[in-house]
C-alpha cells in the first residue's frame, strides 16, 4: 500500500483506513474516537442482524453495528484483527457514540482533494448515499470513503420506521387483543 | 460570565419569582386582606423589575413597572384587592412569561396584550385613587386600619445621600441637622460630615447620610424639597432587600472606587501593602479619615442586613445545575458497579484482609447511593402549585365552581419523574373539571354542595409513590363507556366484565365519553397519553373507583427513582437479564413433567391459579437446548399475573440503569441495560412490553392457522 505523506499542506484530509471483507474502506479520522479490540458483545434480541449488540465501554453502554452486514457484504468474522471503531455522531442535537465492527483497522492516510474521485453512479453494489468518494491509492487501487454519518443516521431512521410499524401493528391489533382479554 | 449566561441567570431567577408570584396571588385571592401576602406579591414583582433592568431585559422592566405601581397602591391600601385585580395581575404574570420567552430566543411576545393589561391596570388605578377612595377603604378595611409598623416588614432599601449646602443655605437660616432629623424619621440613618478642604472659598463641607428605609426614593427626596434651591442634594439608592447587591456586601475598596474617592490603580497599589485598607488610605493622605469611616459604616450596614436576611431564610440551599447532578449520579452508578465487582473478587480470593475493607466499601457505597439519589428528590408539591392555577382558570372558563385541595405535597420523587409527570396530571385534572364536576346548579339539584372539589394527593407506598386525583363529580358513566368500548371493539358486547375493567378502557386510544368536544377535552386524546407517559416512567395508572353521582378516583403508581432499581438477575444460556424486583411475585420450578402434563400449553397451576407463561428463550430466539429444570418467575403487571420461563435465577441485583441508546429505542421486551460486576452488559426486561408482544404474536399465530 503506497503512503502519501508528502504535500500534506493544501486541502488534504486525514482518513482512517480499514478492511471489510478484503476491501479497503476509509472514514474521516475526526469522526473516530478510538479503536478497540473486540470485547464481549451483548446481543439485543429481536433486532436486525447487523446490530451486533452493545458493549461496556468504561461504564457506558455503547451500541455496536456490523458494518459488513449493514452494507450487505456479509458477516464480519471475529479474528484477532477484528476491531471496533468508536465513532461519534450527532443525533437529535446530542453527541452519541456508536461502535462499528470491522475486519481490521489499517492506518491513518492523508488524501488530497484531487486524489478523491466522485462516486460512480453504479457498479459499486453499495448504496451510493453512503459513499463520499473513491480515494485513489497508486495506479489501480481505490479506497471507498464512507459517509459514516449517513450510514449510522440511516439507522436512526430505521429505528423510527420500526416505531411507526409497531404503533401501526398495535393499533390494528389492539382491538383483537382487548377482545381476547375480556 | 458572558451575556447569555447572565440571561440564563435572570431567566432562572425570574422563573422562580414568577412561580412565587402566582402562588402568592392565588393565596391572596383566598385572603384578600392579608398584608403579608400583598407584600410577597409586591416583592416578587419588584425583584423581577429590578433584575430585569439590571440584566438588560428592558421590555420586562418597563412592563413590570406599571404593574408594580398598582401593587404599590394596593400595599398602601388605596387600591382594594378584588378578583379583577388578581385576574389582571395573573395576566401580567403570564405576559411577563411570554416576554421572558421572547427575550431568551422564544416566540415574540404579543405586545398589544401588554398594552391592554397596562391600560386595564390604569383604569383600575384611576378608579381607586380618583373615583371612590372611600369605597376602596370600605372594601379592604384591614388594609386601611393596618398599623404603619406592618409596612416596615416590606421593602428595605439603602440610600446614600450627599448634601452639599451653598452659602445661601445658611443665610436662609436653615440647619443641616433639621434635614437629618427628618431623615431619621424615615428609618435607620447614619450621618457623616466631610470637612471642606478650603473653607475660605465658601465651601461648607459635605454631609453624607446612609439611610435604611422601607419608603420609596420619592419620600426620601421629599425631605430635601425645601433645601433643593440652596443645596446640592444627591440621593442614590444602594441596594434593595432581595436584590443581588443587597445580599452581597461590598468590599471597602469597591465602595470607595464606586464613589470616585480613589482611582482603582491607586487602590491596588495600596492593597498590595497588606495593612488595613482604611488605615493605609488615611496614612497616605488619599482619603480623609471621615470618608473612610463613613464607607466602613456603609459596609457594616450592608453586612448586618445580609446576615439578618440570611437568618430569615428557613433553610440554607445552593442551586446546582441538573446536569452536574446527573453526572454525580452516573459516577455513583459506576461506583456501585465497581463495588459489586470488588465484593465478588474478595469473595473469590477469600483473603481475610480484603473482606473487611470490601464490606466497609459496600456499606459506604450504599449510603452514598441513597444520599446522592436523595439529592435529586424533590417534593411533588412544586407541581401541585401549578395545578391550582389550572383549576382556577379552567373552572372560570367553564362556569364551574371548583376548589382543589392537596395533601402529601412534601412527598419526594425523582426530579426526572416529576418533570414528566406534569402533563399526565394536567390531563387528569382537566378531565375531572370538564367531565367530572357538574355545573353549580346541577350540583345543587343533585343535593351536593355547589362547589366541586378536586383532591390531589401523594403518598409513599413501599418503593412506589401513589398519586391520586379524585373529584366529587358525576362519576364515570359505566354503560356509556361500555357502549363506546364495544363500538371500538375493545370489549365484547355480551362479555361479563367487572367495573374496573370497563373503566380502565378509558385509557385506550380514541375513547372519550364527553358527548361534546370542548376546548378542554373530549377529543379522545389525553387518557391514552396519560397511560403511555406513566408507563414510560415504569409506573401504572388505573381508575381506582368511580361511582355514579359520587365521583371518580384515579390512581397513578410510580417508582421512586429511575436511576437505580432493585432487580432480580436471571440467565438464559449465557445471556443475563434483570427483572425489576418490584414486579416479581415469586419463583417456582418448571419441570419437564409439568410441561408434559399440560401438553406444551404454556400454563402452570400455582396454588389454585392457572398462570400463563412466556418462555424467554423462545420469545427472544435464543439458540440452545432448554434444560430439564427451568425456572418460572411470576410477575404482576396491572393486576395481571403471568410467568416468564428462564434457565436460572441468580439473585437480587442493585441495578444501575443505562440507556441502550437511540439505535435500540424500539427494542422489543428490553427497556435498558446495566453493567454487571464482571463488566458484562445485562439487559433489563420490560415486562409489560413482553406481555403485550407475546399476546399480539399469539393472536397473529392463531389468526394464521384459522385462515
Amino acid at each position: 500500500m503506497a503512503t502519501n505523506t508528502e504535500g500534506v499542506e493544501q486541502q488534504s484530509t486525514q482518513y482512517l483506513t480499514f478492511v471489510l471483507r478484503d476491501e479497503g474502506f476509509a472514514i474521516e479520522i475526526g469522526k473516530v474516537r478510538e479503536v478497540l479490540d473486540v470485547t464481549t458483545l451483548t446481543k439485543i434480541p429481536r433486532m436486525p442482524n447487523y446490530l451486533s449488540g452493545v458493549i461496556n465501554l468504561r461504564g457506558s453502554v455503547v451500541p455496536v453495528m456490523d458494518l459488513g452486514q449493514k452494507l450487505g457484504m456479509g458477516v464480519i468474522s471475529h479474528t484477532k484483527n477484528t476491531c471496533i471503531m468508536i465513532v461519534e455522531l450527532e443525533v437529535d442535537g446530542a453527541m452519541v457514540e456508536m461502535g462499528v465492527l470491522t475486519d481490521s483497522v489499517q492506518m491513518v492516510l492523508d488524501l488530497q482533494a484531487d486524489e478523491i474521485e466522485a462516486v460512480p453512479r453504479m457498479g459499486t453494489n453499495l448504496n451510493t448515499e453512503f459513499i463520499k468518494g473513491m480515494g485513489r491509492q497508486g495506479e489501480d487501487k481505490f479506497l471507498i470513503i464512507l459517509d459514516i454519518d449517513r450510514v449510522l443516521a440511516s439507522e436512526g431512521e430505521a429505528a423510527l420506521r420500526g416505531e411507526l410499524e409497531v404503533a401501526a401493528m398495535e393499533k390494528g391489533e389492539a382491538a383483537a387483543a382487548s377482545a381476547s382479554q375480556a | 460570565m458572558s451575556e447569555s449566561e447572565y440571561g440564563e441567570v435572570f431567566r432562572e431567577e425570574a422563573t422562580e419569582l414568577l412561580e412565587e408570584l402566582e402562588n402568592a396571588l392565588l393565596e391572596l385571592e383566598k385572603a384578600p386582606s392579608d398584608l403579608k401576602i400583598v407584600g410577597r406579591v409586591f416583592r416578587a414583582m419588584h425583584t423581577i423589575k429590578g433584575s430585569g433592568a439590571m440584566f438588560g431585559f428592558d421590555d420586562i422592566a418597563k412592563f413590570t413597572h406599571h404593574v408594580e405601581t398598582v401593587l404599590d397602591k394596593v400595599r398602601d391600601g388605596v387600591v382594594p384587592v378584588t378578583k379583577g385585580l388578581i385576574d389582571l395581575t395573573l395576566a401580567s404574570r403570564d405576559h411577563i412569561v411570554s416576554l421572558l420567552d421572547a427575550a431568551t430566543g422564544g416566540t415574540p411576545a404579543d405586545l398589544a396584550r401588554g398594552e391592554e393589561i397596562i391600560a386595564a391596570l390604569q383604569v383600575l388605578l384611576a378608579g381607586a385613587t380618583g373615583g371612590a377612595p372611600p369605597a376602596a377603604k370600605a372594601a379592604a378595611p384591614a388594609v386601611a386600619s393596618a398599623p404603619p409598623e406592618e409596612k416596615t416588614q416590606g421593602q428595605l432599601t439603602h440610600y446614600r445621600i450627599h448634601v452639599k449646602p451653598s452659602a445661601a443655605f445658611f443665610t436662609e437660616g436653615a440647619e443641616v441637622e433639621q434635614l437629618f432629623a427628618e431623615l431619621r424619621k424615615l428609618g435607620d440613618c447614619t450621618v457623616f460630615l466631610h470637612e471642606p478642604e478650603a473653607k475660605e472659598a465658601g465651601e461648607y463641607g459635605l454631609w453624607e447620610a446612609l439611610l435604611t428605609t422601607d419608603k420609596g426614593i420619592n419620600a426620601v427626596k421629599d425631605v430635601f424639597v425645601f433645601a433643593e434651591s440652596s443645596c446640592l442634594v444627591k440621593v442614590v439608592p444602594l441596594a434593595t432587600m432581595g436584590d443581588e447587591e443587597f445580599s452581597e456586601h461590598k468590599r471597602l475598596g469597591e465602595i470607595l472606587v464606586e464613589r470616585g474617592e480613589i482611582a482603582p490603580a491607586a487602590l491596588k497599589e495600596i492593597l498590595e501593602k497588606q495593612k488595613p485598607l482604611g488605615e493605609l488610605l488615611v496614612d497616605a493622605n488619599l482619603v480623609a479619615r471621615s470618608k473612610v469611616e463613613s464607607a466602613l459604616a456603609e459596609q457594616e450596614m450592608l453586612k448586618r442586613q445580609k446576615m439578618a436576611a440570611q437568618k430569615a431564610k428557613a433553610a440554607d440551599s445552593i442551586r446546582v445545575g441538573a446536569d452536574k447532578l446527573d453526572r454525580l449520579i452516573n459516577l455513583v452508578g459506576e461506583l456501585v458497579v465497581t463495588q459489586a465487582r470488588l465484593t465478588q473478587v474478595s469473595a473469590q480470593l477469600g483473603a481475610a484482609e480484603l473482606v473487611e475493607p470490601a464490606e466497609q466499601i459496600e456499606r459506604l457505597t450504599a449510603e452514598m447511593r441513597d444520599c446522592v439519589l436523595g439529592i435529586r428528590m424533590l417534593p411533588i408539591g412544586t407541581t401541585f402549585a401549578r395545578f391550582k392555577r389550572l383549576v382556577r382558570d379552567l373552572s372560570t372558563e367553564l362556569g364551574k365552581d371548583v376548589v382543589m385541595n392537596t395533601d402529601g405535597a412534601e412527598t419526594e420523587l425523582d426530579k426526572n419523574v416529576i418533570d414528566q409527570l406534569g402533563d399526565p396530571l394536567v390531563h387528569l385534572i382537566r378531565n375531572s373539571i370538564d367531565h367530572g364536576i357538574e355545573l353549580p346548579d346541577d350540583r345543587a339539584a343533585a343535593g351536593k354542595p355547589r362547589r366541586g372539589t378536586i383532591h390531589l394527593s401523594a403518598i409513599h407506598a413501599g418503593a412506589n409513590v401513589l398519586i391520586t386525583v379524585s373529584d366529587d363529580g358525576r362519576g364515570l358513566d359505566r354503560e356509556k363507556i361500555r357502549e363506546k368500548a364495544v363500538a371500538k371493539g375493545l370489549l365484547k358486547a355480551d362479555a361479563e366484565v367487572e367495573d374496573a375493567e370497563i373503566f380502565n378502557t378509558i385509557f385506550a386510544p380514541g375513547l372519550s365519553t364527553a358527548s361534546t368536544v370542548t376546548s378542554v377535552s373530549g377529543r379522545g386524546v389525553g387518557m391514552d397519553v396519560v397511560k403511555s407517559t406513566v408507563e414510560g416512567l415504569k409506573g401504572s395508572v388505573s381508575v381506582h373507583s368511580s361511582e355514579k353521582g359520587k365521583g371518580t378516583t384515579i390512581t397513578i403508581s410510580l417508582p421512586l427513582t429511575l436511576a437505580i432499581i432493585d432487580g432480580l438477575l436471571v440467565q438464559v444460556e449465557d445471556t443475563h437479564f434483570v427483572l425489576p424486583l418490584s414486579q416479581v411475585l415469586e419463583c417456582v420450578e418448571l419441570t419437564r413433567d409439568d410441561i408434559a402434563r399440560f401438553h406444551e400449553r404454556r400454563v402452570l397451576p400455582v396454588r389454585d391459579q392457572l398462570v400463563p407463561y412466556v418462555r424467554l428463550r423462545d420469545f427472544f430466539d435464543i439458540p440452545g437446548e432448554r434444560p430439564d429444570l427451568e425456572q418460572l418467575v411470576i410477575v404482576q403487571i396491572n393486576d395481571e399475573r403471568f410467568g416468564v420461563v428462564l434457565d436460572d435465577v441468580i439473585g437480587e441485583h442493585q441495578t444501575v440503569l443505562k440507556s441502550l441508546g437511540w439505535v435500540y429505542r424500539n427494542a422489543i421486551g428490553v427497556s435498558g441495560s446495566t453493567i454487571l460486576g464482571n463488566g458484562e452488559v445485562a439487559l433489563i426486561l420490560d415486562m409489560p412490553n413482553v406481555l403485550k408482544h407475546a399476546r399480539l404474536e399469539e393472536q397473529g399465530v392463531l389468526r394464521e392457522t384459522v385462515h
